[in-house]
């Protein structure tokens, strides 16, 4: 068990942000984060983070408490999202260094991984480029290698493929899977529904709650709809709460 | 095209930065009334093309008009005519969402009243909020507010530059319902999306990557026009499905689509070879057709 | 909403600028005319008389009466001014020998020690010398407000007109809202306008609150032409509403603007407008750079006018000189406005 929920609330004055969401996540599992703007799912994703205390409930994060050791949280999580990821004005094997090194890695083993990560990915002769000149798909499996560098036991995806090209998009995913293979859990927050059906299992957070919660193929059938674009829909169109973003 | 039923045209329009070409020989023509869909990924030349049309930046080569009038010379009577959502958020977020309305009411030399007709619809839904300031409001609310101000002046032809980024699944479905909408008041609609599923949603749709138009048609007759039988196949384990199919000789692409795999086939190698994978024969998707083209 | 309204509201809706903007005019006013000042008073003094003499007590009395000095101590010993500066008892000893009046002062501050040194030797002379005397005409106290007045002045302006018409204008540009903009029917002289008159308006009451503080508080007499005075500082508001449009054109993020605007227009203004430092002592080269600072011409015409109280004819040149950077400006940053994005 990677992620254990257990009525995890966020309050903010007398607004529930969160309120008493309780879900498990195994190991090697894609998960997926569903919710419309507002929902709450930012600030679920940021306690899971351990950047922001519940208010109440308890979530273990990689075998850690969000509220109590949030700075173990940290260590052993990798974080990705579409809007931050590398530094554009860094080259590539200063971003690798720079996001090992805050993870405490040594330079003898950073030397060595990104090379293998590069070669990996086909990047070799990338080395030196500055991130700003890589094509955004590019960019964007860098990223990912980057957040899983460490090795954590999770990573964290925010909107991770938006905008990119199908084949590229594809390409990345395949990434995801490969990491998943190896048995890093893969925890996506997004609200494009065509990206929910890359995961394992979905989430759908309505008005702060956890409203679904299953296989896609599965939700498909229990609201008889034909995609997860369909289940959202019937879903969260019941929303009360106006998004806030 | 004739000129009467002609609301744009576009012909051999390029565009280079620096060393980075972002538009090469774009030609296309978007008939009058027409719901026409720019569908590309990040960075294939959609705003860059969006802004020539809008008047704002000039192509390396090649010319544009709109409405008959030419983009560079005529200029001034195109910016009179058009509307235009930007691809990001771009009202007065320090305004009120009626203060914003009733500036770009002035800016186009009209009232809300004289064209409310146009907008009621959309901006009915966001009417409880008019005191609120637009950097207050939620994606789907801004994104109505801009649209209601791109429409104050009642255009001719309205550029939306992917105005469904970043909003949900819900604000997005509708937003299309308001284009259709719009396009039975008789306004021409040129949109960009990065989201092919929503291209089947356009009259005629333009596939674009890198600056190059890799066809042009109505959505059906693009999937129409796909080359193969495509299959799915599903699987308890896609990632090590997908790399099986990959090393079968009879399998000339395979794709993750979400839960299943797509896949084209061999057909004679597969009849001759038989195979141990169940296949369901399904209709391609614009998405197939795009990774196809770009397969070429 | 017309254009102009909606410059207003951006205004008034960011209030903690508009209230900085409002209220740091007075602030700099009253730092300026009281705290920061070049006057010397209630130094603190020794004196070493080793002949024990009596004739020197006049001198010593007259000194402490000028209020610019105190007298904190007598020593008995010459190696004791060594200490007394360091452990900063006193910054001045005067020592009576027999022939000559000795004087000794701490020159860590050189401009404050050549201010010492002056005021002491003006004293002692009146003594010596009957007859012979110092008039400091235009400023006959001396003080440094009239100077900073006209400096402040010059100062606000360039800050509100140059730094906050090119933020705001590249603010537009930062947010997309200037693309909405160019793809309307507007024409950008109407945007540029619409930009430039609420702060227009703002740098008048500026310079309402500038005037009014530096006569009723400070003192500062206006002793020239009033209209004239007013009339320059409109002219120069123009000349660095320009400024601004140059930089809104040049710089395409808000810090960008913030930069070139401080760095390249407040810092010049300060050090090379003769408003801290006078412009004739200063290092050839700096005094040629200082010629293409409006600033520089309009500080000089505000002191004529307002401080020597000369007519406007005087004033002449570097009023024409104002006009001309003003023409050239606008023209330049008129034609630099694109009616496009550039790519």
């Amino acid at each position: 068990m990677v992620i254990r929920t257990d009525r995890l609330t966020k309050q903010f004055g007398n607004f529930r942000a969160v309120d008493e969401i309780s879900f498990e996540v195994d190991r090697g599992e894609i998960f997926g984060f569903l919710g419309a703007n507002g929902a709450g799912k930012t600030t679920a994703m940021r306690m899971l983070c351990g950047l922001s205390k519940p208010t109440s409930g308890i979530g273990m994060v990689a075998g850690y408490d969000i509220e109590r050791q949030s700075e173990q949280v940290k260590r052993h999580i990798g974080y990705m999202s579409q809007k931050f990821s590398l530094y554009d004005d860094l080259r590539v094997w200063e971003n690798i260094r720079l996001f090992a090194g805050i993870y405490g890695m040594k330079s003898a083993e950073i030397a060595q991984k990104t090379d293998e990560i590069l070669s990996t990915l086909g990047f070799s002769a990338e080395k030196n480029t500055m991130v700003k000149e890589l094509p955004l798909g590019w960019k964007q499996k860098l990223s990912f290698s980057v957040s899983i560098f460490h090795e954590p036991r999770i990573v964290f995806l925010d909107e991770p493929t938006g905008g990119v090209d199908p084949v590229t998009r594809r390409q990345f995913w395949e990434l995801i899977y490969q990491a998943a293979d190896r048995g890093i859990t893969i925890f996506v927050t997004t609200h494009y529904m065509d990206e929910a059906e890359y995961c394992s299992r979905v989430s759908i957070m309505v008005d702060g709650k956890i409203e679904a919660l299953d296989t896609p193929r599965r939700l498909k059938s229990t609201f008889s709809a034909t995609s997860m674009d369909n289940v959202f829909i019937r879903l969260a169109g019941k929303a009360k709460r106006a998004g806030d973003n | 095209m004739d000129t009467a039923i002609r609301a744009l045209s576009v012909n051999n329009i390029s565009m280079n930065y620096a060393n980075v070409s972002a538009l090469k020989n774009v030609s296309f023509e978007v008939k009058r009334g027409e719901l026409f869909g720019l569908i590309g990924p990040d960075g294939a030349g959609k705003t860059s093309l969006f802004r020539i049309l809008t008047t704002l930046l000039l192509a390396d080569s090649g010319t544009a008009m709109v409405d008959d009038l030419d983009v560079v010379t005529d200029y001034r009577a195109i910016r009179c005519r058009i509307g235009y959502m930007p691809g990001r958020f771009s009202l007065y977020q320090d305004l009120t969402v009626e203060e914003n309305l009733a500036f770009f009411a002035t800016v186009f030399n009209t009232s809300i009243k004289e064209n409310y007709y146009l907008i009621e619809d959309i901006y009915k839904q966001i009417e409880p909020f008019k005191k609120r300031k637009a950097g207050q409001l939620s994606g789907g609310m801004k994104q109505k507010l801009a649209l209601s101000c791109a429409l104050i002046h009642k255009p001719s032809v309205l550029f939306l530059d992917e105005p469904t980024t970043g909003v949900d699944p819900v604000s997005r479905r509708e937003f299309w319902g308001m284009l259709k909408k719009l396009k039975r008041q008789g306004i021409t609609i040129l949109v960009s999306t990065p989201y092919m599923d929503e291209a089947t949603l356009c009259d005629r749709i333009a596939l674009i990557q890198q600056g190059e138009i890799l066809t042009i048609d109505t959505p059906d007759r693009i999937t129409a026009n796909f080359p193969r039988k495509l299959y799915a196949v599903e699987s308890d384990n896609n990632y090590r499905t997908l790399m099986q199919l990959r090393e079968n000789p009879a399998v000339l692409s395979v794709y993750s689509f979400g839960e299943s795999l797509h896949v084209t086939l061999n057909e004679q190698l597969i009849t001759e070879n038989g195979h141990d994978f169940q296949l369901k024969e399904i209709e391609p998707s614009i998405e197939d057709c795009f990774i196809e083209l770009l397969r070429k | 909403m017309n254009l102009i309204s909606k410059e207003f509201v951006h205004i008034f809706r960011d209030s903690r600028t508009m209230m900085i903007l409002l209220v740091m005019p007075a602030i700099q006013i009253i730092l300026f005319g009281f705290a920061i000042t070049t006057e010397v008073k209630n130094v603190p003094m020794v004196v070493f008389n080793p002949s024990g003499d009596d004739s020197v007590q006049p001198v010593i009395e007259q000194l402490q009466a000028s209020g610019y000095f105190t007298l904190v101590g007598e020593l008995d010993n010459r190696d004791e001014i060594q200490r007394v500066f360091q452990e900063g008892e006193a910054h001045m000893a005067v020592i009576f020998d027999r022939d000559a009046i000795q004087l000794i002062i701490d020159a860590s501050d050189p401009n404050q020690a050549m201010v010492f040194g002056s005021y002491v030797s003006n004293i002692i002379n009146r003594f010596q010398v009957s007859g012979f005397e110092i008039r400091a005409l235009y400023n006959p106290q001396m003080k440094s407000s009239y100077n900073f007045v006209p400096g402040v002045m010059g100062l606000i302006i360039t800050l509100i007109c140059a730094m906050m018409t090119s933020i705001s204008i590249v603010r537009e540009k930062e947010k997309g809202t200037m693309e909405v903009l160019l793809a309307s029917p507007i024409r950008p002289v109407h945007i540029i306008a619409a930009k430039m008159t609420p702060y227009f308006v703002l740098s008048i009451i500026n310079l309402a609150t500038i005037l009014s503080l530096s006569i009723f508080v400070l003192g500062v007499p206006v002793t020239g032409n009033f209209a004239a005075l007013v009339s320059v500082s409109l002219l120069f508001t123009l000349t660095t509403l320009s400024l601004g449009l140059l930089i809104s054109s040049i710089a395409s993020t808000q810090p960008a603007a913030l930069l070139i605007s401080g760095m390249g227009l407040m810092m010049p203004t300060m050090l090379l407008s003769g408003m801290i430092f006078p412009i004739e002592s200063m290092p050839c080269i700096l005094q040629c750079v200082s010629v293409f600072f409006p600033a520089r011409w309009y500080v000089e015409t505000v002191r004529k006018l307002m401080i020597q109280g000369v007519e406007i004819e005087f004033a002449a040149k570097e009023i024409v000189i104002l006009t001309g950077m003003t023409v050239f400006l606008l023209a330049v940053s008129l034609k630099k406005f694109s009616i496009r994005i550039k790519k």
